[in-house]
């Protein structure tokens, strides 16, 4: 208990910083004000006291020029500060392009993460020193919330739809990680630990861990498992559309609208097939609901993005 | 303590045109929370339609437009004996008050006879929402939202007509002692203020339920058909 | 005893005039006397009994809610949870907020000041309708029933934000019933917002004009507004999660392509104007507070006035702000947060003119205005807040930590309880015709102050470091900081227990207050202490502005105590 009180985070990402700049600009502000109102009302109360022989209370009904200042005043100043902040958000939101891509799982109370080199981790996550990396995460049952408060990011991790944060970590070392949105009995538990290394490190960590396939790994060979491909096969005239070089691309629906083929479309599409039929194709694809768990559905997921990728063999879109 | 006096004013009010104000005013106080109420649920059909449109209009082409055409005539006829019922109020004809607001609880009644054959067919096609939920031979599909809306709306909406029927025994009794002068007949024009809005709230229902989505789209090739 | 309020039967016909025997030499009996037994209580439609009975109903709420606190408090005062099981620690935690939020902060001002007050500030001699006042209080107690019957069956788990899918699919707790009890005891809030709305309408006495209104009937009359088109939408949303819970229908379960943010969506779109409904009221308090002890017109009236009502319009476009990290799209968050930005700004003005008001006035710091200086510093400090929550990028980091617990105790028990208290005191010489003991009043407030101070201030140094709320097990390192907090928690505990022993206390052994003891301005110093039945003899006629001060008023020597 008495290995001295923290009164301030770590600070550990690329943008934590200026979370922090502009955390202590809001404090600075905050007390300025605080002390001025205090300030004023403790001056009034002791000047302006009832006492015998005070000239009693002279009526003023207001002032337009001290409304309109005190108006304009603090427009300005939450207008500003509404500025900074969203120049922020839109740092912490937006990841760079090419960030690692690492997959969470939640579910009542773990964390489960997937490498993009395959190997798995439960309730801690290991990750190299100054390298972009986007987090994909999905929640088995409720919503949870994936907080890292060193590097000042969190996210809500929900049931049924994909949700995406990046970080870029700065400092070696060991971080909490919390669930920070109340998911049941063992939320407080839903814990763990950001271990940030050197890249060398990293790499030792890698090779000790027992690496198991990687994701899209793992997806082609279920695709081959659950049969997708006797009807995906990619050829003309398959009863499936093909999905080489589709990732991110505009599909036309037989609807006559349009959807963008990306995480939350295929994974509507295996579990929900009558959802959204591609134009000029049967509705004859079954549904995998109780047969994938989500982990599957993102290894699914890693290895249709390789099927568009160059760098991977995949086709071009 | 709450003392009414003959004329039907009560102690806190200072005249009856003050009393008639505060209950005119306190009733469509009360609509307007209505209207949120079935605002929020409006709300979320909105926001289910823009996300599964072909779900809603699947969900659309299972319910029965006759009858809910036929249910639309019904309450717009009630609507009409419940505005000559107020006029009658308005008059000091109780009899009349009686016979046309007792018309109007009957045609309420019908509609809830159809709606009651309406929800009879539906179960037996599997689409009460709920474990044993089938929408085209398979559980699980967006319908079911669909199908929970409308139940809840038009169960919602059936709860208040059960509300203003029972209110309209209450106005048939006062009506039958005579209890209604042209002075004094806030409560007909109250209930009659009501029962509009349960109207009119079916009149939202009615197309967004039944009709947008039937033929909205052209259907694509065999997507998501169950006959 | 004012020259400047005449009163006379305005209306010859109106038949209930009590007039003839007002003057007449035995004793007036007032409401509290004017008959007797259970039943003139509790069929009773004066709108002063009802506010007494809203007023000990809760009361014991408080104590209620202040216990599942305490306990709260007394668990996380050691990092290793270990006072409580988990499950017993989340039940705990959610029925302190359940009855704080929906028995205490929203009916707290309105429901027991408000009823009392309203219809005597407006010269009216009930409210616009009696019966439902009546109904509104049967529908709150019923819903405190089902309430506590469902802690007594096990308790609910889910926060009091009831989020979906835990709530709706995964809570094996008494979700249904509490959410039924949270349904109910909308409509009392309803019906009460309604009598409001209607009343400031229609009961004004002659002269009453818009802007001689009393800004507590300002607030109040914004809080009904807000009342009346946001707490339906919770009631369908609740209707909507019962329906999922007992009937399995999708619409908030994922696994049928229900959204659970949608539930979100429309919790806060009532729950947001809801924190209006809370504070509302108790700024309306707070002007007269200050009026009333710095014997001066409130600074800038009418630009006070229309600052409720801008809040409450603003109020209703910010509700996305609770929701930046889950999942809305950026624009939507860009916009919220912006609207948020926005409504900082008439909670400032309001601020300013409070303070402004004491400038060149003879203040009095008697117990209510040690109140209300406190609800300044808290409230500033709790408004402040609110802005770095507001703001994207750094709600990212501070969403659902402590710093957000912090925020909304000193907007809430720092604004709204304080002011209550101020409130309480100042009108309680009205409601019983007996003053309460003025020096232990102010220790009482002056603890307060410093209580409240010490068990949330640590929770913003506690947010910022990372903790997350509804924590039952946190880290090591922050066990000091949770520890100062909970010794503050019990400081104001007994902060809060003292008024409620000497407030009694005072019923009986109290000096008899005078129809003013403040010599203040307004309609309900003008009734007697305590009120009779219809409040005033004659309808009043108002010809002056409210808080009309004279030039150089002084406060009466023996309300001097200092």
């Amino acid at each position: 208990m008495w290995k001295g009180i923290p009164l301030f985070p770590d600070s550990a990402s690329t943008y934590s910083d200026a979370v922090d700049y502009f955390y202590l600009a809001l404090v600075g502000i905050s007390i300025f004000f605080t002390l001025l109102i205090a300030a004023l009302v403790v001056l009034f109360a002791i000047r302006f006291r009832a006492r015998e022989g005070s000239a009693g209370a002279t009526q003023i009904h207001g002032s337009h020029v001290l409304e309109l200042f005190w108006t304009a005043v603090p427009l300005v100043i939450v207008m500003a500060l509404f500025v900074w902040s969203t120049k922020i958000w839109f740092t912490i939101t937006r990841p760079p392009a090419h960030a690692e891509q690492y997959y969470v799982t939640g579910k009542q109370w773990m964390w489960k993460i997937q490498h993009p080199t395959g190997q798995r981790e439960i309730n801690t996550l290991h990750v190299p020193v100054n390298v972009p990396i986007q987090l994909r995460m999905i929640s088995e049952d409720v919503i949870h919330s994936f907080f890292i408060p060193a590097f000042r990011v969190k996210r809500d991790v929900l049931p049924g739809r994909y949700s995406t944060m990046w970080f870029e970590a700065t400092k070696a070392g060991t971080y909490h990680l919390f669930c920070a949105e109340y998911c049941g009995t063992k939320h407080s538990q839903m814990i763990g630990s950001v271990i940030v290394m050197e890249q060398e490190d990293y790499q030792r960590w890698l090779s000790g861990a027992a690496a198991g396939e990687t994701p899209q790994v793992q997806g082609e060979k279920l695709f081959a498992a659950m049969r997708c491909d006797t009807c995906h096969t990619g050829q003309p005239g398959a009863r499936g559309p093909k999905l080489q070089g589709l990732w991110g691309q505009k599909v036309d629906l037989s609807d006559g609208s349009t959807v963008v083929f990306n995480e939350d479309y295929v994974r509507e599409s295996i579990l929900i097939p009558t959802a959204k039929t591609v134009a000029g194709f049967q509705q004859l694809m079954p549904t995998y609901a109780g047969q994938l768990g989500e982990d599957q559905i993102l290894s699914l997921i890693a290895y249709l993005k390789s099927l568009s990728d160059p760098a991977q063999g995949g086709a071009k879109p | 303590m709450s003392s009414v006096d003959a004329t039907g004013l009560a102690h806190h009010f200072e005249d009856l045109e003050q009393q008639r104000e505060s209950a005119t005013l306190g009733m469509w106080a009360f609509l307007i929370t209505e209207i949120m109420f079935f605002g929020g649920l409006f709300g979320a059909y909105v926001v289910y339609r823009t996300m599964y449109p072909e779900a809603w209009d699947n969900g659309s082409r299972e319910l029965d437009v006759f009858l809910g055409a036929v249910n639309t005539t019904v309450l717009i006829g009630s609507s009409l004996t419940m505005a000559l019922a107020v006029r009658c109020a308005a008059k000091g004809n109780n009899k009349q008050v009686a016979g046309f607001t007792l018309l109007t609880m009957v045609l309420g009644f019908v509609f809830l006879g159809v709606k009651v054959i309406e929800y009879k067919a539906k179960y037996d096609h599997h689409l009460i929402p709920g474990p044993g939920f089938m929408y085209g031979g398979h559980a699980g599909g967006h319908e079911q939202i669909f199908f929970a809306l409308y139940f809840t709306m038009t169960g919602m909406h059936a709860f208040h007509m059960i509300i203003g029927a029972g209110l309209m025994i209450w106005v048939i009794l006062r009506a039958l002692k005579n209890s209604y002068t042209p002075q004094n007949h806030t409560h007909v024009e109250m209930i009659g203020l009501y029962w509009h809005f349960v109207d009119i709230v079916w009149i939202f229902l009615f197309p967004l339920l039944y009709l947008l989505g039937r033929h909205g789209h052209a259907i694509g090739a065999a997507t998501g058909g169950h006959h | 005893m004012s020259s400047t309020v005449q009163t006379h039967a305005p209306h010859a016909h109106s038949p209930h005039e009590h007039s003839g025997v007002a003057h007449a030499a035995e004793p007036k009996t007032n409401y509290l006397t004017a008959n007797y037994g259970w039943k003139s209580w509790v069929f009773s439609v004066d709108h002063k009994r009802i506010a007494l009975m809203y007023l000990f109903t809760i009361a014991f709420m408080i104590l209620v809610g202040g216990v599942f606190a305490l306990l709260v408090r007394l668990e996380l005062a050691t990092p290793a949870g270990d006072l409580l099981q988990s499950e017993n620690y989340n039940k705990i935690f959610t029925m302190h907020g359940v009855v704080m939020v929906f028995f205490f902060l929203i009916p707290g001002v309105p429901a027991v000041l408000g009823n009392f007050l309203l219809p005597i500030m407006i010269g009216a001699k009930d409210l616009a309708f009696p019966k439902i006042n009546l109904l509104s209080y049967y529908v709150f107690l019923v819903g405190i029933l089902l309430t506590l019957t469902a802690a007594a069956m096990g308790g609910v788990d889910t926060g009091w934000t009831f989020y979906t899918p835990y709530s709706s699919t995964y809570a094996n707790s008494q979700v249904a019933l509490a959410a039924v009890a949270v349904f109910i005891t909308g409509f009392s809030s309803i019906l009460t917002g309604l009598n409001f709305v209607v009343t400031v309408h229609k009961m004004r006495a002659p002269g009453m004009t818009w802007f001689r209104l009393p800004l507590f009937v300002w607030a109040n009359y914004a809080t009904g507004l807000i009342i009346l088109l946001s707490t339906p939408v919770v009631a369908i949303t609740i209707v909507l999660v019962a329906l999922e819970r007992l009937f399995h229908i999708g619409v908030f379960d994922p696994a049928y392509g229900g959204d659970p943010v949608l539930f979100q969506h429309m919790f806060w779109f009532y729950s947001h104007p809801a924190v209006y409904i809370m504070i509302l009221p108790a700024m309306g308090v707070i002007s007269e507070l200050i009026a009333a002890f710095s014997k001066k017109r409130v600074f800038g009236y009418p630009v006070v006035a229309f600052s409720s009502l801008a809040i409450a319009v603003i109020g209703f476009f910010v509700w996305g702000h609770h929701m930046f990290v889950s999942g809305q799209s950026t624009y939507a968050g860009v916009v919220f947060s912006v609207i948020t930005m926005l409504v900082a700004v008439p909670s400032a003005i309001k601020v300013f003119n409070w303070v402004s008001t004491m400038y060149k006035g003879d203040v009095l710091l008697s117990t209510p205005m040690c109140y209300a200086i406190a609800f300044l510093g808290l409230f500033t400090v709790g408004g402040l807040t609110g802005i770095f929550l507001g703001t994207m990028g750094l709600d990212i980091h501070m969403h659902d930590t402590y710093f957000v617990v912090a925020h909304f105790h000193y907007v809430m028990v720092g604004g709204m309880v304080t002011a209550f208290w101020g409130g309480l005191h100042f009108w309680w010489p009205k409601m019983f015709g007996r003053m309460y003991p003025e020096a232990i009043g102010r220790v009482a407030a002056a603890l307060m102050f410093i209580g409240f101070n010490m068990t949330f201030f640590p929770q913003f140094i506690l947010g910022y470091m990372g903790m997350p709320r509804r924590y039952h097990f946190y880290p090591e390192e922050w066990q000091v900081l949770n520890l100062v907090s909970t010794l503050g928690a019990t400081l104001l505990g007994i902060s809060y227990l003292l008024p409620m022993i000497y407030l009694p206390w005072s019923l009986k052994f109290g000096k008899v207050a005078g129809k003013n003891p403040w010599g203040a301005k307004g309609l309900e110093w003008e009734a007697d202490s305590p009120p009779t039945t219809f409040n005033f003899d004659k309808t009043p006629i108002v010809t002056e502005e409210a808080y009309a001060y004279p030039e150089g008023a002084r406060h009466q020597p023996e309300a001097k105590v200092v």
